[in-house]
């Protein structure tokens, strides 16, 4: 079980005490350039990323926001390394971890990358925790595989996280079992579990959204806290744009496989480029619009193996010409650190 | 503690189970046309020689009477005497028992060492050779009935390859023809059941958390995924068990194996009411500790259903 102390060092220990190409404070935790992935069907190819270029700083909450099947998930999995392969298959890109190519890595040195340097928390904590082993159990498993603790020294370490995502430290907590916990426990523990062995990066795939709106809160803010605690970059993933304004530094719109805006938090929500990161905003319910009809944007996301010619928002987008259904539009830097896609940048806008 | 609470209310239940099956035992002898006493005595005895058996057997009491002394017999562990040997029913049944339970622990644990293994291993390489060896063997285990699969173990075993002894019993060779031809089709049902369960849990979501964790896939497949997927084959072990218990009628008769289902099927034949009485109670009996210490072990392995 513990291989860590057999085996020698490799890929996956020089990541841990790497702190990256770049130095710690400017460089790149993650990179991830033009990573073009696709599900190879019997009726054919599913285009599930079409070339994703995306970073994420040390200790910075990156929020990735996109509507169901727009590739979020898709792109977790594949940092994860938990893509089926077939039938999903990487056709092109790199995926830059402290400066080492994840894709490039043998199976055996990333499953000890995963849970040691990228953790990663789901939706659903009813579903995704072992509803037959014990918390304690579940908690030091990480510890004893990739830190080589011993029985005692784990679970009193499980105690302290227990104590770190706001759950009581007990004996009766560690010797019990998921469906004691309440939603927002359940949460707290698995996030606990995830920062077990203190991982530089934190994947949290819409972590709040099985979750009512006062513990939503609560989570948020503990990964904020942790964030602050243990200096993690945070891919937050989500198609919640209140949630990801409440937690992100940066934002990245994802849609139909591709980023098509990405921006620091801000900027993105105050002078928004792309038509439709403007309709994501437009269709947020605000006290301010009471009384209003709320906007929605009319159609819905291409499936991954019909995604239309050109630029693949043009079917719905308001502002669309000739041109965007021909040509992919390039993405473009158009301020320091705002990246959009869009033909129509500049000449044209929603007006609400 | 909570194992503690959920044990007695499922003791409770155990002697609530064996109480309402003494009833119904009770009156479907009593409801069933024909006087036991008759059978006994024959066609042509005198009323008197009716009435002395009536009254050995206990028929000519009240029913109500009847019942409490059954009830009480009941919980004695008390049936009366065989009408053909006059020997105790109980003192038959368990001269008899440790063969039929011997036979079927062998039985199960022939069929748990094959289905197992053979049904995870399906699960996790599936659509491989032991996926297809697996199923084959499930489909070809479930259409042979035992009887010809005994018979022909005894053919190639006993007599053309005199490994194992034709009849007759004595030590724990006479079992293993015998067990391996009862747990075959055992096997074949624990098999399926096995794979589909293994393959449903390593869907589960927690299946993903656990890779995600790094963990070794012998750790999410052999600890993980496992541990779930067992839980419905230990509660259908458990009655494919308790089922071997009441005896193994068929089997026991083509290996001459003196045991519970042959004493039972001698008593119907014989009208031995007393014999049958006990005999269907005490299976009972054994049936519903098997379920008891099932649903206990179930428990131990599967912490939600601890509450309800």
């Amino acid at each position: 079980m513990r291989l860590d102390g057999l085996v020698k060092p490799d890929t996956a220990d020089k990541l841990k005490n790497n702190p990256g190409a770049g130095g710690r404070k400017n460089g790149e935790l993650l990179e991830i350039r033009n990573l073009d992935v696709s599900f190879e069907l019997d009726r054919g190819a599913a285009r599930a990323l079409r070339g994703i270029d995306l970073s994420l700083r040390f200790a910075e909450i990156h929020g990735l926001v996109g509507e169901s099947g727009s590739g979020k998930t898709v792109t977790s999995t594949c940092i994860m390394g938990l893509l089926p392969v077939p039938p999903a298959k990487i056709n092109e890109g790199r995926i830059l971890y402290k400066g080492t190519d994840l894709l490039e890595l043998s199976e055996a040195e990333r499953r000890r990358t995963r849970g040691r340097e990228i953790a990663m928390v789901f939706q659903e904590p009813a579903k995704y925790l072992n509803p037959s082993l014990k918390i304690g159990e579940q908690i030091t498993e990480m510890l004893g595989l990739h830190r080589g603790m011993e029985r005692n020294g784990a679970m009193k370490r499980a105690g302290e996280l227990l104590e770190l995502v706001g759950l009581p430290n007990s004996r009766r907590v560690l010797s019990g079992y998921p469906h004691e916990l309440s939603g927002g426990m359940k949460q707290r523990m698995m996030i606990a579990m995830a920062i077990s062995c203190d991982p530089s990066m934190l994947i949290a795939d819409e972590p709040t959204t099985a979750l009512d709106v006062t513990l939503q809160l609560q989570i948020l803010n503990l990964i904020l806290k942790l964030r602050e605690r243990f200096s993690m970059g945070v891919l937050f993933i989500s198609h919640d744009l209140t949630v990801v304004h409440e937690i992100s530094d940066r934002v990245s719109v994802i849609y139909a496989g591709k980023i098509v805006e990405s921006a620091v938090r801000d900027r993105l929500f105050d002078e928004p480029l792309h038509p439709y990161t403007q309709l994501l905003l437009l269709s947020i319910p605000d006290a301010e619009k009471r009384g209003h009809r709320l906007k929605t944007i009319p159609g819905r996301v291409p499936d991954a193996e019909h995604i239309p010619e050109g630029c693949a928002f043009h079917p719905r987008c308001p502002l669309a010409e000739d041109v965007c259904a021909r040509e992919i539009p390039p993405t473009l830097e158009h301020a320091q650190g705002h990246t959009a896609a869009c033909h129509m940048i500049g000449k044209k806008w929603i007006s609400s | 503690m909570k194992l503690l609470i959920f044990a007695s209310r499922r003791l409770g239940r155990l002697l609530l189970t064996i109480f309402l099956i003494s009833t119904i035992v009770f009156f479907i002898i009593r409801i069933i046309p024909g006087d036991p006493a008759l059978v006994v005595a024959g066609m042509d005895a005198t009323p008197e020689a009716i009435a002395a058996i009536r009254a050995k057997l206990g028929t000519d009491q009240p029913l109500a009477a009847q019942f409490v002394q059954w009830l009480w017999n009941v919980v004695r562990f008390e049936f009366g005497t065989s009408l053909i040997s006059g020997q105790p029913v109980t003192k038959l049944v368990f001269q008899r028992f440790p063969l039929t339970l011997s036979l079927a622990i062998l039985g199960i644990l022939i069929s748990i060492l094959i289905a197992i293994p053979l049904g995870v291993l399906s699960a996790v390489k599936r659509w491989s050779a032991w996926d297809y060896t697996g199923m084959a063997f499930s489909q070809i285990g479930m259409a042979i009935p035992s009887f010809w699969l005994g018979i022909m173990l005894l053919l190639i075993f006993a007599v053309k390859i005199p490994i194992f002894p034709l009849f007759g019993s004595g030590g724990i060779v006479h079992l293993i023809l015998p067990a391996i031809s009862l747990g075959i089709a055992r096997a074949a049902i624990i098999l399926r059941l096995t794979r589909a369960s293994m393959i449903e849990e390593l869907s589960k979501e927690y299946v993903i958390t656990a890779r995600a964790k790094g963990l070794t896939e012998r750790m999410v497949k052999y600890k993980h995924a496992l541990k779930n997927a067992l839980l419905p084959v230990i509660t259908i072990t458990g009655i494919q068990l308790g089922y071997m218990l009441g005896g193994a009628i068929i089997t026991e008769q083509i290996f001459s194996l003196p045991g519970l289902g042959r004493l039972f099927l001698t008593g119907i034949y014989q009208r031995d009411f007393p014999l049958i009485q006990g005999g269907v109670v005490f299976v009972a009996i054994i049936f519903s500790l098997i379920n008891f210490t099932v649903d206990i072990l179930y428990s131990v392995l599967n912490p939600r259903i601890r509450i309800e």
